[in-house]
């Protein structure tokens, strides 16, 4: 019997609605309940299971005690096994992680997961790439890309992932945003790490391509795209991200997945600098910048790319910038452009209007920034 | 009792065989035609027919093929013509896109003649003088619809089109020196697929050109996309989306000015026959699916005709022969000094073009104009009836008429209820009506593209929107019907998570057998 692994952040997704723009901490709980705000989590799960009532008698659901899952569970017309008792009334992001580690241990086939994208980070702390992860999206930030469009079309991936309809996984984002800053106007997203989400036709929009098109193969075919048309004695800024990662890899060079790397004449001279460090090393030097859009929202600058400041773009030049980008995650936009965001307003109306973006071996598209 | 006129929806169900595959029902031995014993004149000629073959090409076992009695044969495949849904039986403007529309049957009956069938591609031109006729008259027809100046019937298909448009971009700057150098070609994102994946054939690289908030393609962007490195510009317009892009001629102007050649896919031309013409939009090449627009049958992907036409800089790279005439007589001209060669063996899909220079001759110019006009009259009916079902939207262009098809969305009704076009797409098969899956590229949310051509009745474009409006409101009220469809189908969402995985096909008899043995496949049954 397949075991699905099932956590619900039940105070995910409060403060959005009383405009406190996240719910990380319990005094900003009780913030949003004095405001009037009222736990939607539970609701989306449940929303999440419904769709899944047809497979109670072939899956093991493993949960947490009370509001954390079981109770949502139940009511569902399950018999949850809890493998995660959490006493506490005020739960925190540490039981997130501890029951997901368990559930990874305990080899869950998925772990399906109802919050925003604080919830995501807690999961992919504890679990990394061992177990795949799904998010049924309740949270008020979901710069992540582990959610599904809707609760209830989670609740359909996770059934056909458990059944074996689809079998594929993809690496996905898990970002979070700083929400004190962010409270204050001030917006930094930073890329915290990859977990593995299974692809689905309702998910994924295009999937059903029929071609050999895994994100995987095209990622493959940008970077030796890349690879061919890199230029000797000029410097190479590889930016964080499992895309330019497989440049990397195609390199066999080492990447920061999260950071930054310099690259000269297909050698690395430098890892994971910061923003200090990268103005300095390419100050005065020709240079190219290889990005990917970090995240679902189609962020080129400013979200989990933060070395790349408006400093080190003002040294390298806007014409210098490589962008890659699967036409998979072209379309997953649905036409909206891509943003920019790197914190200088001026800066960031000169990057707008449309950019070349490698998207497959000498395949190119021209895309909006704005 | 027949179909609800109230609710306009049928109560249908097909017909289910539970048909095996052929080579299941085959019997050692069984024989469908007794071949006579050769009499002893032939036989003293050719031998046995097999002796004089060189002994390595003689096969050492029969081939593996299915033995059946005539009467089996004809069961098997009239029983699998019952499991589908025809172009003939159904309100078939689901498919966008394809432009499905009525094929005359007098035109069959023209292609079936002897005088037709019994031609041979060999035969010398002055013995078929007719047919002649009617393919280089077919090409004056389409040179007035077009603009153009020159046809080629050789492609039988719209990517082999593409394809032959290609090969004479790249034969054209080559006569330049610039072969080399010109190395991109520059397409939309909502133009066909072809049209980036048959230069990529050629080795071209692809720069696609994404939309603006109005759906239209970006003029910036194509700016930013051209330079002394543009070989030519491949465009569908109106788009996929339906869409009309009116600023064409400075798409096409730009693209000249970088010294690249314009062609135009014109596969589906039903909403601008007679209206708009390539020339007039700056384009150097078109081409025409007569398959399509000009009503010849699709036949499921089997020989169509992409009608390929050129302006007179570039006849001299059209595929060998020409048909050209004298003022007596009409020629098969090979001698075009810088062709691509063949595309295709001989001349093309003689019966596509007959039937397309028959339905253009029962038409008349007014009548071609007409048929525009209807498409896009039914269009713009359907498309305010599908808007105000709920859950359905048509994205971009708010307010504005589109010209023969739009690429609609559920994603609303998806959100709401977390049923996709999918299920729909299941679902409408138990009212047998088809609302088919390919909707390239995937941009539109949930998409289903409906082009209802200027064939269908009111009546019947009203029964289909009343189905999806039925499947409409079961998915806000009870979901799981739509979900679990079809009930009243044959084939049950066979699932297309796996299509691509080598393991899981088995496109022929012979490769279904060795993965089964393998262990990669289920025994059927």
């Amino acid at each position: 019997m397949r075991k699905l692994g099932f956590i619900v952040n039940p105070i995910a997704g409060m403060g959005g609605r009383v405009g406190l723009k996240g719910t990380d901490g319990w005094d900003i709980v009780e913030k949003a309940k004095g405001l009037g705000a009222l736990p939607a989590a539970s609701e989306k799960a449940a929303q999440s299971l419904s769709r899944l009532s047809h497979l109670k008698q072939d899956i093991e659901l493993w949960t947490c005690s009370g509001e954390m899952g079981e109770a949502v569970a139940v009511k569902s017309g399950f018999v949850p096994a809890v493998v995660e008792p959490v006493s506490r009334e005020k739960t925190t992001s540490e039981d997130t992680s501890r029951a997901a580690r368990k559930m990874a241990d305990g080899s869950v086939a998925l772990v399906l997961f109802a919050g925003g994208d604080g919830t995501a980070r807690d999961i992919q702390t504890a679990v990394g790439d061992r177990v795949p992860v799904l998010g049924i999206p309740a949270g008020v930030k979901m710069h992540s890309a582990v959610f599904s469009i809707n609760p209830m079309l989670a609740g359909e991936l996770a059934g056909a992932f458990l059944q074996g309809g689809t079998k594929r996984v993809t690496d996905a984002e898990v970002m979070d945003i700083d929400e004190e800053h962010y409270r204050e106007g001030l917006v930094s997203a930073r890329l915290y790490g990859y977990v593995k989400v299974p692809c689905g036709e309702a998910h994924v929009q295009g999937l059903k391509v029929g071609s050999p098109g895994s994100e995987q193969f095209f990622q493959e075919a940008i970077a030796q795209d890349v690879i061919e048309n890199m230029e000797e004695n000029l410097l190479y800024v590889i930016g964080p991200g499992t895309t330019t990662g497989t440049v990397m890899k195609k390199l066999r060079l080492d990447h920061t997945l999260l950071g930054v790397d310099l690259v000269l004449n297909k050698q690395i001279i430098e890892k994971d600098l910061n923003e200090e460090r990268l103005c300095r090393r390419i100050r005065g030097r020709a240079a190219r910048l290889v990005i990917a859009p970090i995240g679902g929202q189609g962020f080129l600058l400013g979200r989990g790319n933060q070395q790349v400041s408006p400093r080190t773009l003002g040294e390298i030049g806007k014409d210098n910038v490589l962008v890659l980008y699967t036409q998979q995650k072209l379309y997953s936009l649905k036409g909206r452009p891509f943003r920019v965001d790197t914190g200088d307003p001026a800066l960031d109306r000169a990057l707008s209007g449309p950019i070349m973006v490698i998207t497959g071996y000498r395949t190119r598209a021209v895309y909006r920034i704005k | 009792m027949g179909m609800d006129m109230k609710t306009k929806l049928r109560r249908f169900h097909q017909a289910r065989w539970d048909e095996p595959v052929i080579f299941e029902s085959s019997r050692k031995g069984e024989r469908g035609i007794l071949v006579p014993q050769a009499e002893k004149g032939i036989e003293d000629v050719v031998g046995d027919g097999i002796s004089k073959l060189p002994r390595r090409m003689r096969r050492k076992k029969p081939p593996q093929l299915p033995e059946l009695s005539q009467m089996q044969v004809l069961k098997h495949y009239l029983r699998l013509s019952q499991e589908n849904l025809g172009a003939d039986f159904n309100v078939d403007i689901g498919q966008g896109t394809c432009t499905m529309k009525y094929s005359p049957k007098v035109n069959e009956q023209f292609v079936r003649s002897p005088k037709v069938s019994a031609l041979h591609p060999l035969q010398d031109p002055s013995t078929v003088q007719g047919i002649l006729e009617i393919l280089y008259k077919t090409d004056l027809f389409l040179r007035e619809i077009s603009g153009m100046d020159r046809f080629t019937f050789q492609p039988a298909s719209g990517s082999q089109a593409t394809l032959a448009m290609a090969s004479i971009v790249k034969a054209y700057h080559a006569s330049k020196g610039e072969s080399e150098q010109r190395d991109e070609i520059v397409t939309t994102i909502f133009s066909h697929p072809s049209d980036a994946a048959a230069p990529a054939v050629l080795g071209y690289k692809v720069i696609t050109i994404y939309h603006d908030e109005s759906g239209l393609p970006d003029l910036e962007a194509l700016k930013k996309a051209v330079s002394k490195r543009t070989a030519a510009l491949f465009a569908t317009n109106p788009e996929d989306t339906g869409i009309f892009n009116p600023k064409i001629d400075e798409f096409t102007k730009i693209v000249r000015q970088h010294g690249g050649l314009c062609t135009y896919d014109q596969a589906n031309a039903n909403g601008s026959l007679g209206l708009t013409r390539a020339r007039e939009a700056g384009f150097d090449m078109c081409f025409f699916n007569l398959h399509k627009t000009f009503s010849s049958p699709h036949g499921c992907g089997g020989p169509g005709c992409g009608a390929m036409g050129v302006t007179q800089k570039l006849s001299e790279f059209l595929p060998v022969p020409v048909i050209r005439f004298d003022g007596k007589k009409y020629l098969l001209d090979y001698d075009v000094p810088l062709t691509i060669g063949k595309v295709r063996s001989f001349y093309g899909v003689v019966p596509a073009v007959l039937r397309a220079y028959a339905w253009i001759m029962s038409l008349g110019g007014e009548g071609l104009k007409e048929v525009a006009r209807v498409a896009v009259l039914n269009n713009n009916y359907l498309l305010k009836k599908v808007k105000e079902i709920r859950g359905a939207s048509a994205p971009y262009a708010e307010g504005q008429h589109r010209i023969e098809q739009v690429r609609y969305s559920w994603e609303r009704m998806t959100q709401e209820t977390g049923v996709t076009t999918d299920d729909v797409t299941c679902r409408m098969a138990d009212f047998g009506m088809h609302m088919w899956s390919s909707h390239h590229p995937f941009i539109v949310p949930q998409p289903f593209t409906l082009e209802p051509t200027e064939s269908y009745a009111k009546a019947e474009l009203d029964e289909y929107v009343a189905a999806l409006k039925h499947i409409s409101d079961e998915a806000y009220t009870n979901p799981d019907i739509v979900t679990t469809a079809p009930h009243q189908s044959v084939t049950h969402r066979p699932g297309h998570a796996n299509l691509d995985h080598p393991d899981k096909w088995g496109i022929t008899w012979r490769a279904y057998l060795k993965k089964c043995e393998k262990g990669l496949r289920k025994r059927i049954g």
